[in-house]
């Protein structure tokens, strides 16, 4: 049998395409959870109430600087199996939702600080005009502030997207069926073709991430704020 | 105000100042770089904090935060050396946004007062452009606009033609001094002796954080008391 023929084979007893399906649903829920958290982290540390500020830049430190798989694990192990709160009855729901739980809180971290960048190119007259005419905190913040903030801080929001799509294989240790995991599966039983195994799933992971790339600075440069 | 105090740091900005503005009347601060004209403007509506003593708008003394000082920011007009036109806004939105965010006005309303301000102030055929479209002089006149529009009670002027090339500061200065004569209440810091004399009522020199003198335009260029204003004026006129 030739290589190719039987790279072919492995292929069509697996269902590649399947996994990454599942990576790239993660991707999609946990970017929408970790921004929403990571717009209201950057919210409390720039707002003038100090134990908010305090609040956010703790959080920030905390979940930026413990390793994701050690926050899979606490999802999985700590929450689910010993305090025994689940977030969905059907098995694999429950630890999809676990994983996306865990990407959110971890990557908000980052979110917050792309959008902390963010505001600081936002010149400070733009915040004294918005109290001088008599907005107080979060309108200022929801009008002035954050929308500039936001088209400030696209390209470190698209690293972490970025970021976030590579990371969702680490939802393999919450025991969510994705792309490492079969990939793992894949390896274990057809050793005699690990590099084209290697391979095929890096490139699928080039291909959903080169895009996002482009996009971001394609947008980064369109919707610049022109001072 | 009266015993105003401010300290930045080691720094002793304002000392001991007391002033009395009128409904009205065009106050002109003048002074030295760094005498503390500037930061007196900007404690008025509290974008810099005081240290010591009382200001009172109105009768109300300027509240600490929260609503109420947003509130009597709305009543006061600012307008700043570097525009500071909301950058992301076209220049109608600019002037509208105020009026139906905090004075809650319907969008048509909004949109009639904005048009006729920007008529008022000269450009109103650039309305929907960027801020970032228009001239310095334009982008000004915007300000100005956009602080009209909430109906202010003062407004305050802080160096609002020191960024502007020299051809488009008498477009600026016409408009204040438009306003002026139209009875607005105005604090205004400027190097403009020129408008100072046209439409100020009083002018008060300031230096190191101290007034040092308090008088009408006339009184004021043609026979300054202190030592202080006399050399100010000296070296800013004789050229």
């Amino acid at each position: 049998m030739s290589f190719l023929d039987r790279y072919a084979s492995v292929l069509s007893q697996y269902d590649v395409l399947g996994a990454f399906w599942v990576n790239i649903q993660l991707t999609f829920w946990a970017a929408i959870g970790s921004f929403v958290l990571g717009c209201l982290l950057a919210l409390m540390r720039i707002s003038p109430i100090a134990s908010l500020r305090g609040f956010g830049a703790t959080y920030v430190q905390l979940l930026r600087n413990t390793p994701l798989t050690i926050l899979m694990f606490i999802a999985v192990l700590g929450v689910w199996t010993q305090l025994q709160i689940t977030l969905s009855g059907d098995f694999q729901q429950n630890f999809f939702n676990f994983a996306v739980v865990a990407l959110s809180l971890y990557h908000a971290a980052f979110v917050c600080e792309a959008i902390r960048s963010g505001v600081n190119t936002v010149p400070v007259g733009q915040a004294e005009a918005a109290r001088a005419i008599g907005l107080s905190f979060l309108p200022s913040a929801r009008l002035i502030i954050f929308p500039q903030a936001l088209r400030g801080s696209i390209t470190p929001l698209g690293n972490t997207l970025i970021a976030l799509t590579k990371n969702t294989t680490v939802a393999t240790a919450a025991s969510v069926a994705e792309a490492s995991g079969l990939m793992k599966t894949m390896i274990e039983f057809n050793s005699d073709i690990v590099i084209a195994i290697f391979f095929t799933f890096a490139m699928c992971f080039v291909i959903i991430v080169i895009p996002m790339g482009l996009v971001t600075t394609w947008a980064s440069r369109k919707w610049a704020v022109k001072r | 105000m009266s015993g105003v105090n401010k300290h930045f740091g080691d720094l002793h900005v304002l000392k001991d100042i007391d002033l009395t503005v009128h409904p009205g009347e065009v106050v002109v601060l003048i002074g030295p770089s760094g005498s503390g004209k500037s930061t007196l403007c900007r404690t008025i509506n509290r974008l810099e904090t005081i240290d010591e003593g009382e200001i009172s708008i109105d009768g109300t003394p300027l509240p600490a935060e929260g609503k109420a000082l947003a509130k009597l920011r709305s009543d006061v007009g600012m307008v700043f050396q570097a525009f500071n036109l909301f950058a992301h806004k076209s220049v109608l939105s600019n002037v509208m946004l105020g009026p139906m965010k905090v004075r809650g006005k319907s969008k048509k309303e909004a949109q009639d007062l904005a048009m006729a301000l920007l008529e008022k102030v000269g450009v109103a055929n650039q309305a929907h452009k960027l801020p970032a479209q228009l001239s310095g002089g334009q982008q000004q006149r915007v300000a100005i606009a956009r602080a009209l529009a909430m109906r202010p009670k003062v407004m305050l002027f802080d160096e609002p033609t020191s960024a502007l090339d020299p051809e488009m500061i008498n477009e600026v200065l016409d408009t204040m001094v438009a306003l002026a004569k139209e009875g607005m209440t105005m604090i205004v810091v400027t190097h403009e002796m020129g408008f100072a004399r046209k439409a100020a009522h009083r002018v008060i020199f300031l230096s190191d954080g101290q007034v040092v003198e308090e008088s009408t335009p006339e009184e004021f260029f043609t026979n300054p008391q202190s030592d202080r204003a006399k050399d100010f004026l000296g070296k800013i006129l004789n050229h």
